[in-house]
């Protein structure tokens, strides 16, 4: 209410269903007109937080605003500034894109010429005109997936809601979708997004939110959120295993921390904040003190290695990112 | 959203074939192969028959509703709706118009294949507009009932035995296909009491052009009552959700 700013506000969301606690005091802030991937695995609560915004669930306590609007007192008025593409593709198999898409316009309570001109517009935008007469049983996933988002903003609602938009496409139809919702993003639509891809979250999102059971692990820009949770690893290959002692103290001192060295891999790696500019200097170094290098590289940590670190699933890959913060 | 059913439905041409054969199928069978061994006060069988079966029909066909609604259910389709600023009630509303009129198209075609095979509607005109009236009347509360299952059971081939397991007693321990008082006395009792009974009487008086007026307020009173529960039930079900 007080916030302006802030196209979706969610404070100490709880929904439980018996000892399940599918949120657990959740909260959210989205920008208006930014994009926020809502991050965690699956049965993290983040779809339940996106029906919960939707007003297709009731929370249990907590306070959620979307567009000023109360999920709870406001749910009428707020059905009205929001668009929602859910998992499976809300698409009716027997009507064509083009009735598909009336459809929801006419639910939209837009008048039929209007309807008509912006189900023609989205079909010319999302690449379904020659499919746009037939009926959708027979069109490929990521036609689905098109046409169900572009029912999502045939009103043009100022927020919307994309659960896991990508799932169980190709990368091909992904990228394509990508591409899509980036043009909705420059449109100044705010979208909150759930996805349990990291890369996806890194592509389209400014600022991530990661989620896992029903509580908010941290939150930040994806770079943010790097720096926070994990950092860039530098390895280095050497010739012959007895370089690997010298290979260590050179790469101990580079940031102060304790390199990791492995004999049968006869490689040295350690934690590094330095940035890129990191290579030169070992190799510099390594060289002065007599080392061979086979073979160096600097691993960039991703979304996924800030992912494990954060929630601690799948720990035993989490550990080649030694010495996170 | 009536709109979008009826669309859907005349893309689906089998399931409207289907639709209309199984009462034309009725009609045949007992008209030729129970016929001649059953007696009823009407003159011809096939003046017994018509008014029965188009009642069983219509209350079988109204179970499409609840399968229908929990095919939507389970396809993220009612998400949608749901988040969408549109009445509460449409989805469930929209889906009852759009069988109410199929229902009407299966009624209709019974009376011609009924006139086909020597159906005769003998009262004026008055009556013989009120036989289908009163036969969709009858099929109203089914269409809620169904839709109460719908929503509720929320899936399709549970829907499909539970929605029509019941009808088979209900629609058979009537005066549907034959005289209640040639019945076996434990059923008879049940098959007088039935409001099966009461709206294929009702249709039947009309059709013979002998309209009882007990039976036709009776039927009214017993749709409107559970139209008025069940409705009640499903939209509130389906609010909840």
């Amino acid at each position: 209410m007080t916030d302006l700013n802030a196209a979706v506000l969610v404070e100490g969301v709880h929904k439980h269903y018996g000892e399940v606690r599918a949120l657990d005091g959740a909260d959210l802030r989205v920008e208006r007109g930014s994009v926020v991937g809502l991050l965690g695995p699956n049965g993290a609560g983040k779809t339940t937080l996106v029906r919960v915004l939707t007003t297709l669930l009731v929370p249990d306590s907590g306070r959620a605003i979307v567009e000023g609007y109360d999920v709870v007192e406001d749910a009428d008025a707020l059905r009205h500034v929001i668009g929602l593409a859910g998992q499976s593709a809300a698409v009716d198999d027997y009507l064509t894109g083009r009735e598909n898409l009336e459809l929801v316009a006419r639910l939209y309570h837009l008048p039929k010429t209007e309807a008509r001109r912006r189900a023609d517009a989205l079909l010319e935008r999302f690449d379904l005109v020659e499919a746009g007469h037939r009926q959708a049983r027979t069109y490929s996933g990521g036609m689905r997936r098109r046409l169900d988002l572009a029912a999502s903003i045939i009103a043009e609602p100022p927020v919307l809601f994309l659960d896991e938009p990508t799932t169980g496409l190709d990368p091909r139809s992904r990228l394509a979708l990508w591409d899509v919702i980036r043009g909705l993003v420059a449109e100044g639509t705010t979208v909150l997004l759930t996805t349990q891809y990291l890369d996806e979250a890194d592509a389209l999102a400014d600022r991530i939110t990661v989620i896992d059971r029903g509580k908010v692990l941290a939150e930040g820009t994806a770079d943010e959120l790097k720096q926070q949770t994990a950092q860039a690893v530098l390895s280095v290959q050497v010739e012959t295993p007895d370089q690997l002692a010298a290979a260590a103290a050179v790469l101990g001192r580079l940031d102060a921390q304790d390199p990791q060295v492995e004999e049968a891999a006869r490689r040295v790696s350690v934690g590094t904040t330095r940035g890129s500019a990191v290579i030169a200097l070992a190799v510099r170094e390594l060289e002065a003190a007599g080392v061979v290098i086979d073979d160096i590289g600097l691993h960039q940590p991703t979304l996924d290695d800030v992912f494990l670190a954060l929630t601690g699933r799948a720990a035993d890959e989490a550990d080649t990112i030694e010495g996170a913060a | 959203m009536a709109r979008r059913n009826l669309l859907r439905m005349s893309r689906r041409f089998d399931y409207i074939v289907f639709l209309a054969i199984q009462p034309v199928m009725f009609i045949l069978l007992f008209n030729y192969v129970f016929g001649g061994a059953i007696t009823t006060s009407a003159e011809n069988y096939i003046d017994f028959l018509i008014p029965g079966v188009m009642v069983q029909t219509v209350m079988f066909t109204a179970m499409n509703t609840g399968t229908g609604l929990a095919e939507d259910l389970n396809q993220g389709m009612i998400d949608r709706y749901r988040s969408l600023p549109m009445s509460r009630a449409a989805v469930v509303a929209g889906r009852i118009v759009a069988d109410l009129t199929t229902i009407v198209l299966v009624v209709a075609v019974m009376l011609l294949v009924g006139f086909a095979v020597g159906f005769r509607l003998h009262g004026n005109l008055l009556e013989s507009v009120s036989v289908p009236v009163m036969t969709v009347v009858a099929a109203i509360p089914f269409l809620w009932i169904s839709a109460t299952l719908g929503v509720w059971i929320r899936n399709v081939e549970t829907m499909q035995s539970a929605g029509f397991l019941w009808l088979f007693p209900l629609t058979f321990i009537s005066s549907a296909f034959v005289p209640v008082e040639s019945m076996h006395s434990v059923v008879q009792g049940f098959a007088e009491q039935n409001p099966v009974t009461i709206a294929v009487n009702a249709v039947r008086g009309l059709a013979l052009g002998i309209p009882d007026s007990s039976d036709i307020v009776k039927t009214l009173i017993w749709t409107s009552g559970l139209t008025a529960v069940f409705s009640i039930a499903a939209v509130n079900r389906y609010r909840r959700m």
